[in-house]
């Protein structure tokens, strides 16, 4: 190491930061300009919020927004405060749990074709609904939500278990993954086949939607989304060292099998909650992460905060269009989505490399 | 001998009810460039995974510092021992410099962020391994010879007294190979205890001052090269006959393995 001063070595590390700015998590990227993408991701949701308030079956101007939300006594009142407000309050929340979700779990199994619902969540969260609507009568959103959640947590769970729970590697994840699925869906299909009501009640469920916002329970809804998104952005720094290997991650000093237990959970309540509440949203936690890995480069401080802010600006763009493109009526949010981020992931899988797991 | 950092004592390893060692002690000598060598299945990668806490022994222990390693927290432990694996994954798009900073895992913490310490450590790093002009470079744009550099400048970065690498000139060409052990032995010289699986014989012989052949699971010859690399111990653990002679360039054992040793 005596040779630690020489000169040469300061001009490339200069070229990031001063030697002096301690502080900074990762000093030798292009920081400045992933704050800027910060600030602009930032104001671009604030406008999607306005949006998402100001538009629907029935569009108001700016001036009749602020009366919506400030005087009790006017036509707009109910629709902003009962309706727009807390739909849009459930599109962020969702959309940056979906796009955390799909970060660490695409981080978590080094494969960037990875997403939530990798890990059976959709379906498991399809089959306790289902099992709700045909065993136990239930149909309404609001009696379906909790097992819904139930269910993405089970499957899961179940998951982990058939991939080998601590032995779990990648692979072995995705295989498990994809083995509940189709478990998950033949039941699925079985039971809304022998139950045309279940049928009916899943039609509803299945295709992704934030119209129930109303009747969803907002607070608990963004306080689980809230407290697992703290834990997951924690997870960043183990999740760089992750990937560079099992191995390597071990040797700095990482346990592989405890970090994948903590970003499971993490995965679970981020995707589940969201899913419960507005069904299954595809390719969001997918493409996502994707985009932004694009711009931010591979460390995990700039991937899972990026991640959730775009989620969360995506999904509620989505769903505005959803809104405006079909008035009176409006086209559901996860199939804006799909028709948006189907011809997208194609257009990832035909570029280049993408599975390295 | 004296006092080990790193020892396996009576060891089980294997992998399930695959068993590759059993009752196996090693002592890692304390100052020295270790060699673990030994024909392909030997259980050389094993050991070295045991040394490293990546397998646990099903009976027995590894103490480091006398300890059992895995009753200390993997990132005291990490503090104390680095480890270059045979394949580490390098993320799409990530700098020189930022693959070498990801060293630095261990002495940070949720408090304890980048920090000055940390930008010098790394500096030295890229300085000790000669790769400080390509820190702003792609890791995936670099050659074999030069991304072997980045790793071991990334363990470098994690500044421990001990380092474990695990075949670290497989895949290279020979000019590469010997760039990264003569890198070895330079941070041996430097005061650290090395540990290496290695494939080529007379480059283990040359470069380690330390040797343990294995055979079977089981240590068969332990030593200094010159005791150890003899016709009967390279009879005995690859069954090749061969002849030693003097590395003209080194003075240390050459194995010349015997003409039409085989049909």
């Amino acid at each position: 190491m005596s040779t630690a001063h020489r000169a040469p070595v300061a001009p490339p590390l200069a070229a990031g930061e001063a030697p002096g700015a301690a502080s900074d998590p990762a000093p030798r990227r292009r920081t400045g300009g992933r704050v800027t993408g910060l600030l602009v991701l930032v104001a671009a949701i604030a406008v999607l919020t306005v949006l998402s308030v100001a538009l629907g079956a029935r569009a108001m101007d700016l001036g009749e927004v602020w009366a919506g939300l400030t005087d009790p006594a006017s036509d707009a009142y109910p629709v902003v405060t009962e309706l727009r407000l807390p739909r849009t309050a459930l599109g962020l929340a969702a959309g940056a749990a979906l796009g955390l979700a799909g970060a660490l779990m695409q981080a978590m199994t080094r494969n960037p074709l990875a997403d939530p619902g990798l890990l059976g969540v959709n379906t498991g969260a399809a089959a306790a609904v289902v099992t709700a609507a045909y065993f136990l009568g239930f149909s309404s959103f609001t009696q379906t939500i909790g097992f819904a959640f139930a269910g993405a947590a089970v499957a899961s769970v179940a998951t982990y278990l058939i991939a080998g729970a601590a032995t779990a590697t990648p692979a072995r994840l995705a295989l498990a993954g994809a083995a509940v699925t189709a478990a998950g869906y033949a039941y699925v299909s079985a039971i809304q086949l022998m139950d045309a009501a279940s049928l009916e009640t899943m039609r509803f469920w299945s295709v992704g939607s934030l119209v129930n916002a109303h009747t969803a329970p907002i607070l608990p809804v963004v306080d689980l989304i809230g407290a697992a998104s703290a834990v997951g952005l924690l997870l960043a720094r183990p999740l760089n060292a992750l990937a560079l290997g099992d191995a390597t991650a071990t040797g700095l000093g990482v346990d592989p099998r405890v970090l994948r237990v903590a970003g499971i959970a993490t995965i679970t309540v981020l995707a589940g909650t969201a899913t419960a509440v507005c069904g299954p949203i595809v390719f969001v936690g997918l493409v996502v992460p994707h985009v932004v890995r694009a711009f931010t480069g591979p460390d995990q401080h700039w991937v899972l905060p990026y991640s959730m802010l775009t989620g969360a600006a995506f999904l509620l763009l989505t769903d505005v269009v959803g809104r405006i493109v079909a008035r009176p009526g409006e086209v559901q949010v996860g199939i804006v989505c799909a028709v948006v981020g189907g011809p997208f992931f194609i257009y990832l899988v035909s570029r280049r490399k993408v599975t390295r797991l | 001998m004296t006092a080990s950092p790193l020892a396996a004592h009576q060891a089980t390893l294997g992998y399930g009810r695959n068993v590759i060692s059993e009752d196996l002690t090693v002592d890692i000598p304390e100052g020295e460039f270790t060699v673990i060598m030994g024909p392909n299945a030997c259980g050389k990668s094993t050991l070295l995974k045991a040394l490293a806490r990546m397998l646990k022994p099903s009976t027995g222990s590894v103490l480091l510092d006398g300890k059992d390693i895995h009753s200390q927290p993997t990132r005291a432990v990490a503090r104390r021992l680095g480890l270059l694996p045979q394949s580490p994954i390098a993320p799409d798009g990530i700098t020189v410099a930022d693959l070498v900073a990801r060293g630095r895992y261990p002495h940070q913490g949720i408090l304890r962020q980048w920090s000055a310490e940390d930008e010098r450590v790394v500096a030295e790093a890229m300085a000790a391994t000669d790769i400080g002009d390509l820190a702003n470079r792609g890791v995936d744009e670099l050659s074999g010879g030069q991304r072997q550099r980045v790793w071991i400048a990334m363990v470098l970065a994690q500044q421990t007294p001990l380092l474990l690498l695990d075949e670290p000139t497989t895949y290279l060409d020979i000019t590469h190979q010997i760039e990264v052990l003569d890198l070895c032995a330079k941070l041996h010289r430097e005061g650290r205890t090395l540990v290496a699986v290695l494939h080529d014989l007379n480059q283990a012989a040359r470069y380690a001052t330390h040797l343990i052949a294995m055979r079977g699971g089981a240590v068969v010859a332990e030593g200094a090269p010159a005791d150890i690399v003899t016709a009967e111990t390279v009879q005995r653990v690859f069954d090749l006959p061969c002849r030693i002679i003097d590395d003209p360039e080194s003075g240390t054992p050459l194995v010349i393995p015997s003409a039409s040793a085989r049909v």
